[in-house]
């Protein structure tokens, strides 16, 4: 087994519920607590397993908002565990996942200066590195429905854009969506190997914008002129 | 990459004292300068193993989970961290072998097999040490060869330097002293140019483009997704301007080589050993800003996801 998320792009809206969500479930998760560090204060930090960045794609007029989660992309060479000096950092045989036991970390950080995603977080309070565990403790619970025996930003994602599976079965939902939608990883020139995949945004023909703007009058051509200066 | 004050002393100075003990060994092994007396070689082989011990010590002081540094010497198998410590671990039992046998004036043969290994494991020690950074693929200011010549030649010279001061005090014919730390001094002084060199023409890695998947766009970030730094911007994010980076390369060729140049010169026609440790004091500093430089002027991949274009 090789288990893994694909994340896809065209519907993700960037509303940061999985990362909430994954927050709220690894807080009490095997790694948890996930540290706080002045969460009211002038300079709120944390430790987060999943983050969510904004890129716009493109130049003006053909440009596009992507938002763009990332977590752990449990990697099938994954440098973090063979880096690890205290074998706390490892990966799973039965199917693919990256962990870090909790009790044997020592903290030197080497293992995140080894991930090319950012995928690892130092827990100042406890002193141990901290990361996606892919819900590992929710994805074999026996005692919640099979339904929801997924990862918790899987299941909270509103617009459907996450999808849990197993990529070594070529029939598994994520593999057919990545075959069908021509999904990809990050910085395959690394060679890291990644499980995670991403689709990309569907193409679209681009929304005019500015029907209309040569026409302006006087009041218009005002508009524009306080826009631009409004915008520097 | 943030650079972490006890990791530059640990290796400047545990880096130093793994050279100095590997040429103490070859300059009593080939009897360099008609042979230092024994209380020198004594005495200076305890201070590279002090040098050696102060260094471990401190880069215990950058892990955030001390108490279990003792399961570092368990992945000696894959990670360069692991053999770093288990290599300068048995480095000691060697080093002191050879040490106590010196200062009981016993079994020679036995004395210069410990000798010869102690010098391997320090030699290797520096190469681990080296390749620790130098084997991540995330960092290309680091994965390179570079590296780890730039390691063994800083270790051997500033150890160097110090036992040709010990060779000025024990007034031992000084000129094999001096043209080995002339040669120590140009080799390391090449390295480091060619590896400013080198890291200012990467030329083409990971791009923004790469790290995004959106490799016929442009593509710029909008938006961390964070309001405050985190663990990553903490410790991959710094930034050294260009011009302190720029000043600082001067800055740390010219403490670290040009002015112990002046200085041995002086210190050998006036027969002034004080310069001499002038000089050691300059190397010292230059080299606490080279390896400053090395960590603050390294670019991590992950960058590319907080604003970076290229890294």
């Amino acid at each position: 087994m090789r288990l893994g998320l694909v994340i896809d792009l065209d519907v993700c809206v960037g509303c940061h519920a999985c990362a909430v969500s994954c927050k709220q479930w690894n807080a009490s998760g095997t790694t948890g607590p996930l540290t706080d560090y002045q969460p009211f204060g002038a300079e709120p930090s944390g430790v987060w397993f999943n983050r969510i960045r904004h890129f716009e794609v493109g130049t003006y007029p053909n440009n596009k908002t992507v938002n763009f989660p990332m977590s752990c992309m449990h990697c099938e060479d994954a440098d973090c565990v063979t880096v690890c000096p205290t074998g706390a950092s490892y990966k799973r045989a039965e199917d693919g996942i990256v962990l870090v036991d909790q009790d044997k970390c020592m903290g030197c950080n080497y293992c995140s200066w080894a991930c090319p995603y950012g995928a690892r977080e130092l827990d100042r309070e406890s002193g141990t590195m901290k990361k996606c565990t892919l819900c590992v403790d929710r994805i074999y619970d026996q005692n919640i429905p099979e339904a929801e025996r997924q990862p918790s930003c899987v299941l909270t994602c509103p617009a459907h854009a996450r999808m849990f599976g197993d990529f070594d079965d070529p029939n598994s939902e994520v593999s057919k969506v990545v075959r069908e939608r021509e999904g990809y990883v990050l910085m395959p020139e690394l060679g890291y190997n990644p499980t995670n995949h991403y689709l990309p945004p569907r193409k679209h023909k681009p929304i005019p914008t500015d029907i209309g703007a040569d026409k302006a009058g006087l009041a218009g051509k005002l508009k524009q002129f306080v826009n631009r200066m409004v915008k520097r | 990459m943030h650079p972490a004050f006890s990791v530059i002393f640990f290796t400047v100075l545990s880096g130093a004292g793994f050279g100095l003990f590997a040429l103490i060994y070859l300059a009593d092994l080939f009897k360099l300068g008609g042979g230092l007396p024994g209380a020198y070689v004594f005495w200076t082989g305890v201070l590279a193993i002090v040098m050696v011990g102060v260094g471990l010590l401190s880069s215990t002081f950058h892990l955030a989970n001390p108490k279990n540094a003792w399961r570092a010497f368990s992945r000696w198998r894959t990670s360069w961290l692991s053999r770093e410590g288990v290599l300068s671990v048995a480095f000691y039992p060697f080093a002191l072998a050879y040490l106590a046998l010196y200062w009981l004036d016993m079994w020679p043969l036995v004395r210069h097999f410990a000798g010869a290994c102690a010098t391997l494991l320090a030699w290797l020690t520096i190469f681990s040490t080296a390749m620790i950074y130098a084997s991540l693929k995330t960092i290309r200011h680091w994965n390179t060869p570079l590296v780890p010549a730039a390691y063994l030649a800083l270790g051997h010279f500033s150890g160097g330097m110090i036992l040709l001061v010990v060779a000025m005090l024990a007034e031992v014919q000084a000129l094999p002293f001096v043209l080995l730390s002339l040669f120590q001094l140009f080799v390391a002084a090449f390295v480091k140019v060619i590896y400013y060199y080198w890291i200012g023409r990467l030329g083409v890695g990971s791009t923004i483009n790469t790290a995004t998947g959106f490799t016929r766009a442009q593509v710029k970030l909008l938006d961390a997704g964070h309001t405050h730094g985190t663990f990553l911007t903490q410790e991959f994010g710094y930034i050294v301007p260009r011009l302190t980076a720029v000043s600082l390369r001067l800055i740390s060729m010219f403490l670290a080589f040009a002015v112990p140049l002046v200085l041995l010169y002086f210190a050998l026609e006036f027969h002034a050993p004080v310069l001499g440790i002038a000089a050691l004091v300059s190397v010292f500093a230059g080299l606490v800003a080279e390896r400053w430089l090395f960590f603050a002027e390294a670019r991590h991949v992950v960058n590319l996801y907080h604003g970076a274009q290229r890294c």
